[in-house]
């Protein structure tokens, strides 16, 4: 039972990422389809970033820290290239965001097998994936004195430090949209552009910042996920369908990133609860991972129902604002 | 005496390089007075006042502020002038308290903290003598309780001139008494406020001085004690300009479409139309005059079948047979396959006529595609039609294959009365079909209406420019705030009654 909670948690993790960076983007009215694309970016950003410091001192003597900081930058950069991307299009340019969107996850995902491919063949290693245990060991690095702690310590604090900064991200971000003025503020540019352009706030300087933050921190779901998740085994198309699971998530939690850090959770034991169940057959368990789906449809379903207008999506997602339209 | 508030002089701004909104307009405004902007609809009030405001910038001249001149680019710098306006549209975030929209866009002067602010904002509710709950949700209020917290977030932003455009516009008499109310204790206050509107008994009742202005160009000001509905009228309309449209006597008219009694409610439960009736008659055309947003819209939408009927009813005659067909609660689908020939040219062009990114022969097919007999569409015949309407109405460019959205305004236009006039209407309804056009096409409208009115066709006909009103249509009916005020004879009535007429009405609630 604490190994499948514990795993839930680690499962959850990537999705919450995901969730919390498409949360801050579609608060200042973007919806941006691109995040499986992003995720895959963050990801391979700090694969290369990891693979080449490994080899070039070698994975016996990497410093922790350095082991740590370079795939982080790295993935950063990674991300929040595309997010400059996403917003150049879509609020500059004006473009349809989710034509955008769609083609940044295409392109995302190219990037990441293209690179990622590149990377194998240059390891040559014999199995088609790169494997960068020891980067990942510092990744995973947890608090010497947790093994000594029981259950509780493997339930509450065996994780590695992403998982908690992923939490703290969601936390912090629910506190500033709640309750701080630039919260206010990009609400305001998420429900109605034109009302926050003529109280004097740069909508569009809102925008960049939101979708860029927004993006930088769904590419650390990515970097999560591969170092932490897949013990730092890169292989092509290893994400799945995460990306739009963390979109899924976000209406899910009605745009709320605190309940986000429960629903990841909760994703993450729906997508490995298969595992747990005895004898299930194989159509089963695919079944049973759609449950996620399956649930923010009924969520999706009852909040529209019940019409309260705090839980719907900011009124003017998707749409362009350009202040001399009228 | 004091230097004043503010004082505009020759201020001009053109758009597109062509449209001419406003032209050496000069006004003063002082502290402790209220100043009405008197005006008909497209006489450049309100972009005269969004130069104040900082949304728009003046092509020429320049803006005193206290004395001093000033650069006002962006609303942001209006407030720094401490001038705050009153949009028309509310500019309000619907999920928002209303305290949270009135600190919108504030600077962190001090910490953020929402509680402080709403025992400010009742403070300011209080002086003035509003009611307002300060962290009731947008969404929740009233239109009037909206209009509250719009008025609220330019004085806690610390305005001293404050800008109404059409305040009243949306209220009931009850509301515009209270507003009134307020407006009258900030004037004692010491504050400027400048009060956009056509309503006459308003002006009388509230302003001080009234300064006017007749399509862009500054007619004149003058104070409101000296002037008379009557005096202001004229000054709002104008002489009267000949144009030489055509307008053949009626060849036996015959009743065709009888609306009776017509009431109708919008979405937010408002009554937007309250006992209308009138006879529109075959080979005449009836001119609707009315301020934008009267209530025009809602009649002709609710003739075609688009808007639901409240009360009362539309009876159509059909030509020859005089049979009657009842049209209340029937759709257009329905009013079509019972025969009546009802052709409507909407004013959304764009919107409810044609569809921009589809070519003309796509529009065309738009109101044929049932007539098809195999699963496939039939282009021939709209391809013909496209084709000749492109030829008798001289659409350019000329292909049919163009998307409507590449063509100008004055071609949308033809395109539309084009294909409504194909379907050999016995009744056409056109709403405001010479905006935006140019004087050849707007002539070449004029033409095609009359040409239907010889063929024997009903046509509706709503307009805005009164000129125009008195010299084509045979009968004119105005409608003011829902309701009819009067139908003049279009050859010997004249633009002051015409105008008149509009400003009365009895309010809608």
């Amino acid at each position: 039972m604490i190994t499948f909670l514990q795993r839930a948690v680690i499962m959850g993790i990537p999705l919450l990422f995901g969730a919390t960076g498409e949360t801050i983007t579609e608060k200042s009215g973007h919806l941006n389809l691109g995040i499986p694309g992003i995720l895959y970016v963050g990801a391979i950003s700090g694969v290369i970033g990891a693979f080449f410091y490994e080899n070039s001192v070698g994975a016996a003597n990497i410093v922790p820290i350095l082991a740590i900081l370079i795939p982080l930058l790295c993935s950063i950069l990674g991300s929040l290239l595309m997010g400059l991307i996403y917003s150049f299009f879509t609020v500059s340019l004006r473009a349809n965001q989710n034509v955008t969107g769609l083609a940044l996850t295409t392109f995302g995902v190219g990037i990441g097998n293209f690179f990622g491919g590149s990377l194998i063949r240059l390891s040559g290693a014999d199995v088609p994936s790169i494997n960068l245990t020891a980067t990942s060991n510092c990744f995973k690095s947890k608090l010497p004195f947790v093994d000594s702690m029981g259950w509780f310590g493997e339930l509450f604090l065996s994780y590695s430090f992403l998982a908690y900064l992923g939490i703290i991200i969601a936390v912090v971000t629910a506190v500033i949209m709640r309750r701080t003025r630039v919260g206010l503020h990009l609400r305001a540019v998420g429900e109605n552009p034109a009302t926050a352009d003529a109280a004097g706030i740069p909508v569009e300087k809102y925008k960049y910042f939101s979708t860029c933050i927004g993006s930088v921190i769904a590419g650390l779901g990515g970097l999560y996920y591969i170092m932490d998740y897949a013990y730092g085994v890169w292989s092509n198309n290893g994400f799945g369908d995460r990306g739009w699971l963390a979109i899924a998530l976000v209406i899910f939690t009605v745009w709320k990133t605190d309940l986000g850090i429960l629903g990841a959770f909760l994703f993450g034991g729906l997508l490995i609860i298969h595992n747990y169940i005895p004898n299930l057959g194989v159509a089963d368990q695919e079944l049973i991972k759609a449950l996620p789906y399956v649930v923010t449809i009924i969520v999706l379903v009852i909040v529209s129902a019940r019409k309260r207008r705090e839980n719907q999506p900011p009124q003017s997602l998707g749409l362009s604002y350009f202040r001399e339209e009228r | 005496m004091a230097v004043p508030a503010i004082e505009l002089r020759n201020i001009t701004k053109v758009f597109l390089g062509k449209v001419v909104a406003n032209k050496n307009v000069n006004l003063t405004v002082n502290y402790g007075e209220i100043l009405s902007i008197l005006g008909e609809n497209g006489s450049g009030k309100t972009t005269l006042m969004n130069m104040i405001a900082g949304i728009y910038y003046p092509d020429e001249g320049q803006i005193f502020i206290n004395g001093e001149e000033a650069l006002i680019v962006s609303p942001k710098d209006a407030f720094k002038y401490r001038i705050g306006m009153i949009h028309q549209h509310f500019k309000l975030v619907d999920v928002f308290t209303a305290t949270e929209n009135i600190i919108l866009g504030l600077k962190d002067e001090e910490r953020y903290d929402t509680k402080k602010a709403a025992v400010q904002v009742k403070a300011i509710a209080d002086q003035y003598g509003f009611e307002l709950d300060p962290d009731k949700k947008i969404y929740e209020m009233s239109v009037s309780e909206k209009q509250t917290v719009e008025i609220i977030k330019v004085l806690y932003r610390g305005a001293d001139i404050l800008i109404l455009d059409e305040p009243t516009a949306v209220l009931t008499p009850q509301e515009t008494e209270k507003l009134f109310a307020v407006l009258r204790r900030m004037r004692e206050d010491g504050k400027a406020i400048i009060i956009i509107t056509h309503k006459l008994h308003e002006v009388l009742e509230l302003s001080d001085r009234v300064s006017v202005l007749r399509k862009g160009e500054y007619i004149g000001t003058v104070e409101t004690k000296d002037a008379t509905e009557a005096s202001l009228t004229e000054m709002m309309v104008g002489k009267k300009v000949e144009l030489n449209i055509e307008r053949p006597d009626p060849k036996d008219p015959e009743e065709r479409l009888i609306v009776a009694h017509l009431s109708v409610k919008n979405r937010e439960g408002l009554t937007v139309l309250k006992d209308v009736s009138f006879t529109a008659m075959s080979g005449e055309i009836l001119g609707i005059a009315g301020i934008a947003g009267s209530g025009q819209r809602e009649l002709l939408e609710t003739i075609a079948g688009l808007q639901p009927i409240e009360y009362g009813g539309v009876q159509y005659i059909t030509p020859e047979s005089g049979k009657i067909e009842y049209l209340r609660d029937k759709t257009p689908m329905e009013i079509r396959e019972l025969g009546v020939r009802l052709s409507f040219v909407p004013e959304d062009r764009l919107g409810m006529g044609l569809v921009g990114n589809m070519d003309i022969t796509d529009n065309m097919m738009l109101r044929s595609y049932r007539r098809g007999r195999t699963m496939f569409l039939e282009r021939k015949a709209p391809q013909s039609l496209a084709e000749r309407i492109i030829e008798q109405l001289q659409v350019t460019p000329s292909g049919t294959s163009t998307p409507v959205r590449r063509l100008s305004g004055g071609n949308v236009q033809k395109v539309l009365v084009g294909r409504e006039i194909a379907a050999a209407p016995t009744v056409l309804m056109a709403a405001y079909p010479v905006r935006g056009l140019d004087i050849n096409s707007s002539y070449m409208i004029y033409d095609l209406l009359n040409a239907q009115k010889k063929n024997g066709v009903a046509v509706i006909f709503v307009g805005e420019d009164l000129d125009v009103l008195t010299a084509l249509c045979d009968r004119i009916m105005v409608i003011g705030q829902g309701s009819i005020t009067g139908i003049v004879d279009g050859r010997t009535a004249s633009k002051e009654e015409i105008g008149l007429l509009m400003t009365k009405g009895g309010h809608v609630s």
